[in-house]
């Protein structure tokens, strides 16, 4: 019958008005059974949290702030069918949260409690008129599933936003290529090597060869703890790219283990010309570009 | 037999080739371009090749295996071969496509090549050519 009165109400301009008033009053309802119910739901909510054992990085006078701010967010959501300003409240908590270690697992636990929560006593309300209720979920689920959605999108976008910001950071910090004698550029290699860090280093170590017309680089890689294939294979093509650009490369610091971890991969090391230290690794520098350096009389402590 | 100077030019310098490469070669262009400079070595009596390639901003597999025939078989006719000017787009691209340049020697720049020439070859006076006798 619902099903047959929802037809005429799509071709029969008359018939509207009824079955619409009924349909568009469903939600303010529901709402106000919210607002209503607000204090006993959110405790209700509240315990479930605790019981679930979510959010226990924040102190139980910040989740009750934080659960009434959701809580009215939520309620106004449903009300309104706007997820902007939730989307502004989310990101903003989640800018408040994600410092403390609070996990997305978490958040989108307590958005799917909240959802249950309500939808129980949707359930308690309407218990009596079954198909009230299916109409009730019907306008309840969708927009409590966009609520949901909406938090975990925000909260993973505000998550990736500061890894990306920490990746600038780090990109920044990279690679310098330092011209120390002519023809002679050092490059210290600083920290983990991953595969984008190499390719972005083979790019400014290349650029650099030309610019400072180097015949010799000594790549020191004492800050590297640990390289895998892929970083090694790099390091290997590096070098190969150097000599074309006629300049020879060496290769110091090399740790015990990243030493270990070459010769087990099987890296091909047979081309590289490697020397212990960054100070043996200048003194061959030196030789090979013809320098001599020695200290004045008198200087020496 | 000749390439044509829009695409190449070989140019004598003492007893060495100059070779630039203008622009990108196609495969036979590239044969061309060997056959040519092959030709000229013995013609010219040459001790030295310097092909210059600062112009590519791509080198194909053919292009660098050409490369590397054209130094072997001018070190079987008597010149040594240094390959310059490679950029560093095109020397990462190389590597890691597994195409050196074998044992070719490369240099940064013209000025360097002829260095490295100056250096290794011997100077023999009896492979100057005639023409350019006064000048090295």
């Amino acid at each position: 019958m619902d099903e047959d009165s929802r037809i005429d109400s799509q071709t029969e301009a008359d018939g509207v008005t009824n079955e619409h008033h009924r349909e568009d009053e469903l939600l303010p309802q529901l709402v106000a059974h919210l607002r209503e119910h607000r204090s006993k739901l959110r405790e209700e909510w509240a315990h479930r949290i605790q019981d679930a054992h979510l959010l226990h990085a924040m102190t139980p006078q910040e989740m009750a702030v934080e659960t009434k701010s959701v809580y009215d967010n939520y309620v106004e959501v449903l009300e309104t069918g706007s997820v902007e300003a939730l989307q502004d409240y989310a990101r903003d908590l989640s800018e408040r949260i994600i410092p403390r270690g609070v996990e997305t697992q978490e958040v989108v636990g307590i958005v799917l409690l909240l959802r249950d929560v309500l939808a129980r006593s949707l359930f308690e309300k309407y218990q009596r008129d079954f198909a009230l209720l299916n109409r009730v979920l019907d306008a309840y689920e969708p927009a409590a599933n966009r609520i949901a959605n909406t938090v975990a999108v925000s909260f993973v976008d505000e998550r990736e936003r500061v890894i990306r910001q920490q990746q600038d950071a780090i990109r920044e910090l990279s690679t310098p290529v330092l011209p120390v004698r002519e023809r002679l550029l050092v490059l210290p290699i600083i920290g983990v090597l991953d595969s984008e860090r190499a390719r972005q280093l083979t790019e400014q170590l290349l650029a650099g060869i030309r610019t400072h017309r180097a015949k010799v680089v000594v790549m020191d890689i004492t800050g590297a703890p640990d390289v895998d294939q892929t970083v090694a294979n790099h390091l290997v093509q590096t070098v190969d790219a150097s000599r074309l650009m006629g300049a020879s490369v060496i290769i110091t610091g090399l740790s015990p283990k990243i030493a270990q971890t070459l010769v087990t991969i099987g890296v091909d090391l047979s081309k590289m010309n490697t020397i212990g230290d960054l100070q043996g690794g200048l003194e061959e520098a030196e030789r090979l570009l013809g320098y001599t350096v020695s200290r004045q009389d008198g200087s020496a402590r | 037999m000749d390439t044509g100077p829009a695409l190449v030019s070989i140019l004598r310098q003492g007893s060495y080739l100059i070779a630039s490469i203008h622009t990108a070669l196609d495969d036979s262009q590239m044969i061309r371009f060997q056959e040519d400079l092959i030709e000229q070595i013995g013609q010219r009596r040459s001790r030295g090749v310097i092909i210059d390639v600062a112009a590519l901003d791509v080198l194909d597999s053919f292009g660098s295996k050409t490369l590397r025939n054209i130094g072997e078989m001018a070190r079987l006719r008597g010149a040594t071969t240094v390959i310059v000017g490679i950029q560093p787009d095109v020397a990462f691209a190389m590597v890691s496509l597994g195409m050196g340049t074998g044992s070719l020697y490369t240099a940064l720049d013209l000025e360097e090549g002829l260095e490295y020439l100056d250096r290794n070859v011997r100077k023999d006076p009896g492979a100057v050519g005639t023409t350019s006798s006064s000048l090295s």
